[in-house]
């Protein structure tokens, strides 16, 4: 029996010829990735362990992103001790504001991350880099700091469930729907210990920011990581880009998985997912003109805060304005995005539209700061999760959906489809 | 080793988020996350929380943020053991490796009542309910698992 692409690379960073699932294995790590709320705690974990190095100095990165331009004194404690760490060890890839971005959209845009790594990030998205043909799983802080200090991580080798994409998305369908739909089929623990391979013709048809887009949610899903077969677009956006030599991976012929999920993407419709769990989905059919009147919307993240994002944002806000009483914030999801959108004259079309633009921050998407919802309110954002809580009062609202869809639905101040604007 | 407290019962999906809320995420200290733990699901838990209790929910505990922050505040509330019938992997690994205990029983997971007396033997992975006599037997951890709980935790188990 042949083995999955992620099976393949756990096997090769494990040294191994062979590995199946359930085997508990130790890995070599290419990189290790930390932020500013979960580094502090790995930092004190490895302080009071006694470790006094780390295993690589440039096979680390720490990106202050979560709650900075410091949002309070006690986030500016946890950046300074964030910083201090980073200097005292010399760390190459730290990312200080001016240089930081959103973690996910940074680490693929520097080349840190590429095809055939194995990854951990204390972050639950850090499964986004799976676009890319890496093996790339979210871990806590005490993993954060042993990886750190050893290099190494263990891991359980995880079974697998083939999603295989057919035909082209069509319309106003973006790498947001895709996998909104999948985690509306198969639920939110529905890939629970195991990986998502995606594969299939479709896999042509989607840009690299689908591709993060799409593997960023895996987790949502319950999955340890979400996977692309490397092919000429994987190619094509790393070349002078990554650092390190790429390895392809894939997956044998005749390697196994626990399930098939078949997804035609040329059928697919912009997809919503309503609360508090993104697997209540709803096609923008299903809902109705004036049903869910919204207060904030919010474009970015680490999900959808990439320039193809931005770019479907300002195509729907161009020439028009947001709704009254709607307040639309766009977060690019770094300085070169932000440098992109600004040159491309992404940023007048929001400014003029009555959005604001922020520097990069994951801010809101998990309740920090700019843009915290008030008792009853509800939010369209381009986020990943819409859990009790989750951007501000525990009896506000969150809906998930792509940035054309909450690009029109800050114009109209419902949630819209796109197309009908 | 044994837990032995009241049960605090919960549902599927107890997501991290409402275990400690990001707005508290600006602080690594153990007892500052305690004191807001459970907060966005059920208010009461701080103030009603002994010191032993145990926590019982249904399928997919501690799904979302990998937050370390969420299995801390949960053991420094006093919370001996978690039971649920699955658990989000990346809550699974942090819990092991902080020294939190959890295990997984389905039907544990579903008969189990809030306010029911629960005693865990973490040897055996023998659950007894003494309000209702019922026994349940957990999925035992594997050596590898048991080695790192045993040296206290995963930076005690590895070599600097």
């Amino acid at each position: 029996m042949g083995m999955t692409m992620t099976q393949k690379i756990l096997a090769a960073h494990a040294g191994l010829d062979k590995v199946e699932a359930g085997q508990l294995i130790e890995a070599k790590l290419d990189m290790v990735l930390g932020n500013d709320i979960t580094s502090p705690v790995a930092i004190n974990e490895f302080e009071k362990c006694g470790a006094s190095s780390v295993f690589d100095k440039d096979r680390i990165a720490l990106v202050l992103d979560h709650f900075v331009p410091n949002k309070d004194i006690k986030a500016a404690e946890q950046c300074r001790q964030t910083r201090n760490f980073a200097g005292k060890y010399d760390i190459t890839n730290f990312f200080d504001v001016g240089q930081m971005g959103i973690e996910h959209a940074l680490l693929p845009e520097q080349g840190i991350v590429g095809p055939g790594d194995c990854v951990i990030g204390a972050d639950s998205h850090t499964c986004t880099y799976g676009a890319l043909g890496a093996f790339s799983t979210g871990v806590g802080s005490t993993d954060m700091a042993a990886g750190m200090i050893t290099g190494k991580a263990w891991f359980k080798v995880p079974s697998a469930i083939k999603v295989v994409l057919k035909n082209k998305p069509t319309g106003f369908v973006a790498g947001k729907d895709v996998i909104l739909h999948l985690i509306g089929e198969i639920g939110v623990d529905g890939a629970l210990y195991q990986s998502l391979e995606f594969t299939g013709d479709g896999v042509a048809a989607l840009s690299m920011d689908d591709r993060l887009c799409i593997a960023n949610m895996a987790i949502e899903a319950g999955a340890k990581n979400g996977i692309f077969p490397v092919d000429d677009v994987t190619r094509a956006y790393c070349e002078g880009r990554f650092r390190r030599t790429p390895v392809e991976y894939q997956a044998d012929e005749d390697a196994e998985y626990t399930r098939v999920v078949e997804i035609d993407l040329g059928t697919l419709r912009p997809t919503v997912s309503f609360p508090h769990l993104p697997e209540n989905t709803r096609t923008i059919d299903e809902i109705g003109e004036t049903e869910v009147k919204i207060d904030q919307s919010v474009i970015g993240s680490c999900t959808n805060g990439r320039m193809e994002d931005l770019r479907a944002a300002a195509a729907i806000l161009k020439g028009r304005k947001v709704a009254k009483n709607v307040r639309c914030i766009v977060i690019p999801g770094t300085q070169q995005i932000y440098l992109d959108a600004m040159h491309e004259g992404l940023l007048e079309i929001f400014i003029k539209a009555g959005a604001v633009v922020s520097t990069p921050t994951c801010g809101p998407c998990l309740g920090g700061y700019m843009g915290i919802l008030g008792k009853g309110e509800k939010a369209i954002s381009t986020t990943n999760r819409n859990f009790v809580g989750r951007m501000g009062h525990v009896e506000s609202e969150v809906y998930l959906a792509s940035p054309a869809v909450a690009a029109a639905s800050a114009v109209t101040g419902y949630i819209t489809d796109p197309a009908k604007l | 080793m044994n837990a032995h407290g009241m049960v605090h019962k919960y549902g599927d999906n107890v997501d991290t988020d409402v275990i400690i809320p990001a707005r508290y995420l600006n602080t690594s200290s153990h007892k500052e996350l305690a004191a807001h733990c459970m907060e966005d699901i059920d208010k009461d838990f701080v103030s009603r929380v002994k010191e032993g209790d145990i926590i019982v929910a249904e399928k997919n505990f501690g799904c979302g943020s990998s937050r370390e922050h969420a299995p801390i505040a949960i053991k420094a509330s006093g919370v001996s053991c978690v039971i649920a019938s699955t658990f989000a992997r990346i809550f699974y690994r942090n819990a092991i490796n902080i020294g939190l205990p959890i295990l997984e029983c389905d039907a544990a997971a579903q008969e189990i009542q809030s306010g029911d007396d629960v005693e865990v033997n973490f040897d055996t992975g023998v659950i007894t309910d003494h309000t209702t006599g019922k026994t349940y037997q957990a999925q035992p951890f594997p050596p590898f698992i048991q080695n790192i709980i045993k040296a206290g935790g995963l930076l005690n188990s590895i070599e600097k």
